[in-house]
């Protein structure tokens, strides 16, 4: 038996929208940010498929590249390419958010903790593209 | 500037609705004039049964936030010429259940606050007649989460809330963490074992809008974040480090 001294107001409850990220613009943000995540494992995929390729020899690299060059993949990749820059920048982003650092007493400012992470992303791609493009 | 502006209110009467209702009333337009002081318009002048909750007016109190156009706010610092020409909508708190037009029922806030410990833990206290000394240094490492004022606003904002009702949800764990971070507090280990769980920070997948709508610059995204940084390492540690050397 409900206790009939007890407050039981009733009360309206709302539900949520199955498609609440839709409404706003900074929650759609958040859902692609999220979703990037399955581009980013693709494109882990893909290179682990190329280092196979390039172990089992020059025909078997030709044949994967080959098969790179069809529209749908050539498709795929270019919103893969979209999305793990949208990825990264984003973790970039929310970097200093998550890093409390404190030098003398006083936090360093958000640009301090994401800076470093632009300087190396460049670094480490103009490395790699050195590599690649030198002939 | 027109001299009178719409204003869509929601109205539930919990014995007489099924769902709640929109209203509209028109109120005047003044440029000094907050939404709160619109709603006070509306009950001294046009309809006396309005409820809604309100005390200090001045960001302070915490008691009036409400959804304003969609946005959660506090109603006594949000203008209404920032909305003119209107209409305006003025919605109770989302992600609670409402118990009569814009009144929320906020116990389970209350419930998840206290759970999280929020006050000062020691293991030893000092006599009465000891004081505990902080720098201003120690002060400045929590103060910006000392500055929660319990209005709610993050919980509404918080889309992780609405979904999961068990989560802890922004201000908790942001409170939480300002008396981890407090140097006269010894309870962080207490802490980390109530709120380092699925329904605790890591529930929070960091939307972020608990930082946008928060009226006192909190940043309890921030909080959250920075807490599951210290949980991993802490959690690190136990691997690492020798049964009670944390």
């Amino acid at each position: 038996m409900i206790n009939p001294t007890e407050y039981l107001p009733k009360s309206y409850h709302t539900r949520i929208s199955t498609y609440w990220w839709l409404t706003r613009w900074a929650y759609l943000k958040f859902i692609l940010r999220e979703a990037s995540s399955v581009f980013v494992a693709w494109i882990v995929v893909l290179t682990l498929l190329q280092i196979r390729a390039l172990t089992d020899g020059p025909a078997e690299y030709a044949e994967l590249q080959k098969w790179l060059q069809s529209p749908l993949l050539l498709a795929l990749n270019a919103v893969s390419f979209f999305f793990v820059v949208f990825h990264a920048v984003t973790w970039f982003n929310l970097a200093p958010k998550a890093m409390a650092i404190r030098v003398r007493g006083k936090r360093l400012p958000g640009l301090a903790i994401a800076a470093p992470n632009y300087v190396a992303w460049a670094a480490i791609s103009a490395a790699v593209a050195w590599i690649l493009l030198r002939g | 500037m027109a001299n009178r502006i719409t204003l869509e209110v929601t109205r539930y009467h919990p014995a007489h609705d099924e769902k709640p209702r929109l209203e509209a009333y028109e109120v005047p337009l003044r440029k000094e004039w907050v939404v709160l002081d619109a709603l006070n318009y509306i009950k001294d002048h046009l309809d006396g049964s309005l409820s809604f909750r309100w005390s200090c007016r001045m960001g302070v109190c915490g008691s009036c936030g409400m959804t304003v156009n969609g946005v959660p706010k506090l109603t006594c610092a949000t203008f209404l010429s920032d909305y003119a020409p209107g209409p305006v909508r003025v919605e109770p708190m989302k992600n609670f259940p409402v118990l009569r037009d814009l009144i929320v029922d906020t116990s389970d806030f209350l419930l998840k606050l206290a759970k999280s410990k929020p006050w000062i833990i020691r293991k030893v206290e000092k006599p009465l007649d000891e004081e505990y000394f902080q720098t201003p240094t120690q002060l400045d490492a929590y103060k910006q989460f000392s500055m929660c004022i319990n209005c709610m606003l993050c919980y509404a904002a918080c889309q992780v809330y609405g979904l999961d009702p068990l989560f802890s949800g922004p201000a908790a764990i942001a409170l939480a963490q300002r008396y981890n971070l407090d140097s006269r507090d010894q309870g962080a280990g207490e802490r980390l074992d109530i709120l380092s769980h699925h329904e605790g920070i890591w529930g929070c997948t960091f939307v972020g809008e608990c930082t946008k709508v928060c009226p006192n610059n909190v940043d309890p995204a921030g909080a959250i974040q920075q807490y599951k940084l210290t949980a991993t390492m802490e959690w690190v540690k136990s691997f690492v480090l020798p049964r009670g050397a944390k």
